[in-house]
């Protein structure tokens, strides 16, 4: 089912004469049919937002919400056939792992009611899904976080929704139990095909699963794309730095007869570039470690990280205290220099207008 | 470790000595006088051991009025009270304007004083030479028969006393209810809507089963309660309840010890303790069935 937003805005009244705030402001975008697709952003910036008012929970200010060419913005939730994994999984503690996977489906009436045996089919049919089947007769406090998570999932998927909506599934997980229940959902939503949207303020999650990210910031919408894409052609410098870790490397610069400075030093042939300030957002993995190169900066240390090396250095012209570069560890670095000069990588070079952050564009040689 | 368990014992002592006193000697003591036959407290005597208090008190027909009076009350106001509260709450926490003086409205009641509730009572249930009380200015209002509800029927003085009672046990169940209602994640409800589930169906399965623990301390402290009541009686219709006929248990006490009858120790700790063991017995039932509940 693909689902389109259409101007989609939401504003919150403002409480005692303080101004209202505007969570979401004039969205507009198509997430393809049985898509997975990350909803990214900082914390606060709407992304939760924009998931209850897909789900039904608030009513959007503004604009309207398809699901394949059916308007539901006036829907209530039960009718538009959503699954909503909560944050917490909001899973009922009173009922056990069956009778939660079985609570939507016993909501059901009329035509679409279900016999027990049904019920039952189908909730074992999601358990199995999400490999929980053994586990039936527990109570949620008897699982641990990722079993939850699964029971959640489950009971989102057993009423076969539409659109699956997940709320930073992974947040209240560990480090490796993150990594394994990312790739469960990337398992499920292919095995299901059921068009998956999920919300997370890390990048580094968004990226690794979804076939296309959606960046936004402050309720506005950024970028949408697939994740190599928006990582390498970012729109906007707010793009660029919050997407990727180590993150890009800032630098103030100016730019002179078509040619790139940052400092007193020559970095970059920019052809077709108006001259003037800029900002240069350099990629940690766009720098070559070379004597005599056009960047010059002071090294502080070098990080061994087994595959690769990280390089930590200062230039008076980067907007952090410090730079960090990524290079192959096979290149040798004398730790012993104050002084080394890198190359840039034209294609993980990108320049922003100072002022509004916006991309600036130029034909890489 | 033994230096350890010296000095628990030397923290608890103040507890202990303080408990010792004023509550288990009286215990022991109130279990000793129900089986002293004749126990003097003044010349510290007796004249037999034995079953007799616990007979004699079983058989007075003062204390089988009020075992049936305190009887009614407790499975009267109970229930009613407690399904009150619950209604008066949920209605609380679903209206949004205005629900901070809906609270303080329904929470008035606590903190006024009984004789200010007596007095309201009065007003809207007593006879007087000049009017036959509010409620009976209601009834004739509906064509019905004006009815004595202070010295008149049984029935009519047992439904001034559960009314009574309901309204002053109503506040602070309302209070512990909302409470119980407003610490419920809303997460739950809002798992429950996106699935669809009908607004019965989510007091059912969610919203009852999760403030169940505080309904379960409600329902036993009420019954506790409702078994000791005695004040509400004695506001609303005067210290000699025996010839009320609306008596309870802890009155019947009272009287036996200091009443118009008075001076019968023994017999007023046969009745504590045939009280205690009631307590006693509903309170086990409330739990087993709590557990049993728990368990399904």
């Amino acid at each position: 089912m693909k689902v389109v937003l259409q101007n989609l805005t939401k504003q919150f009244p403002g409480r005692n004469k303080q101004p209202g705030v505007t969570a979401v402001n004039n969205f507009n975008f198509e997430i393809p049919d049985g898509e997975l697709i990350g909803l990214l952003g900082p914390s606060g910036c709407g992304k939760s937002t924009v998931l209850n008012m897909l789900c039904g929970l608030q009513k959007p200010s503004a604009g309207r919400i398809f699901f394949g060419e059916e308007d539901v913005t006036d829907l209530p939730p039960e009718k538009r056939g959503v699954g909503m994994v909560f944050q917490n999984y909001a899973l009922y503690p009173h009922l056990t792992v069956l009778q939660n996977i079985l609570f939507p489906l016993q909501n059901l009436k009329g035509e679409q009611k279900l016999s027990k045996q049904e019920m039952t089919d189908r909730a074992l049919e999601a358990a199995k899904l999400v490999q929980i089947d053994m586990l039936l007769d527990r109570k949620p406090s008897e699982l641990s976080g990722g079993q939850q998570q699964r029971v959640a999932i489950a009971r989102a998927l057993v009423k076969m929704p539409r659109v699956l909506l997940l709320d930073e599934p992974l947040s209240n997980l560990d480090a490796r139990l993150r990594l394994q229940t990312r790739e469960e959902i990337r398992r499920i939503q292919q095995e299901t095909h059921i068009t998956t949207i999920f919300v997370t303020h890390d990048q580094e999650e968004a990226m690794s699963i979804s076939d296309h990210i959606v960046v936004m910031n402050a309720g506005v919408f950024q970028q949408m794309g697939k994740p190599q894409e928006v990582y390498d052609d970012p729109v906007n410098l707010f793009v660029a730095k919050f997407l990727g870790t180590p993150p890009i490397n800032v630098f103030d610069g100016e730019v002179r007869g078509e040619a790139l400075f940052i400092g007193a030093d020559r970095v970059l042939d920019v052809p077709g570039v108006r001259d003037g300030a800029v900002t240069v957002g350099i990629r940690p993995e766009g720098f070559l470690l070379r004597d005599g190169g056009a960047l010059r900066c002071r090294l502080k240390a070098v990080e061994i990280m087994g595959r690769d090396k990280s390089i930590v250095a200062e230039n008076p012209a980067c907007q952090s205290p410090t730079i960090r570069a990524i290079i192959s560890a096979e290149v040798s670095c004398d730790v012993s220099q104050t002084e080394i000069g890198f190359d840039i990588k034209p294609q993980k070079l990108c320049l922003f207008e100072p002022e509004s952050g916006a991309r600036i564009r130029f034909a890489a040689k | 470790m033994e230096n350890r368990d010296t000095k628990a014992w030397l923290y608890l002592l103040p507890a202990i000595l303080f408990l010792g006193v004023f509550m288990i000697y009286p215990l022991v003591d109130v279990v000793v006088y129900s089986f002293e036959q004749g126990y003097n407290s003044a010349s510290q005597s007796f004249s037999g051991v034995g079953f007799f208090n616990f007979s004699y008190v079983l058989r007075d027909p003062y204390f089988l009025q009020a075992l049936k009076n305190t009887f009614i009350l407790v499975i009267i106001t109970v229930p009613v009270s407690t399904a009150f509260a619950l209604l008066i709450s949920v209605a609380l926490s679903s209206i949004k304007k205005l629900q901070d003086l809906f609270q303080t409205v329904y929470f008035l009641p606590y903190v006024t004083n009984t004789l200010a509730v007596g007095l309201v009572f009065m007003i809207l249930f007593k006879r007087t030479p000049y009017s036959d009380g509010l409620v009976n200015l209601l009834i004739g209002w509906f064509g019905g028969e004006a009815v004595d509800f202070i010295d008149g029927p049984y029935w009519a003085k047992m439904f001034v006393l559960c009314f009574y009672t309901v309204w002053v046990v109503l506040p602070f169940k309302i209070l512990v209810l909302t409470s119980a209602l407003a610490s419920v994640d809303r997460n739950y409800y809002n798992a429950a809507r996106v699935d669809g589930t009908s607004r019965g169906r989510i007091f059912r399965k969610i919203t009852l089963p999760m403030i169940s623990p505080m309904l379960f301390y409600l329902v036993i402290t009420g019954f506790i309660g409702a078994f000791k009541a005695y004040s509400d009686a004695v506001a609303l219709f005067g210290t000699n309840l025996n010839a009320a006929g609306m008596n309870t248990i802890v009155g019947y006490v009272y009287d036996m010890l200091y009443g118009n009858s008075g001076g019968y120790p023994s017999f007023a700790s046969a009745a504590a303790i045939l009280l205690f063991l009631i307590v006693l017995t509903i309170t086990c039932i409330n739990l087993l069935v709590k557990n049993r509940s728990a368990k399904n």
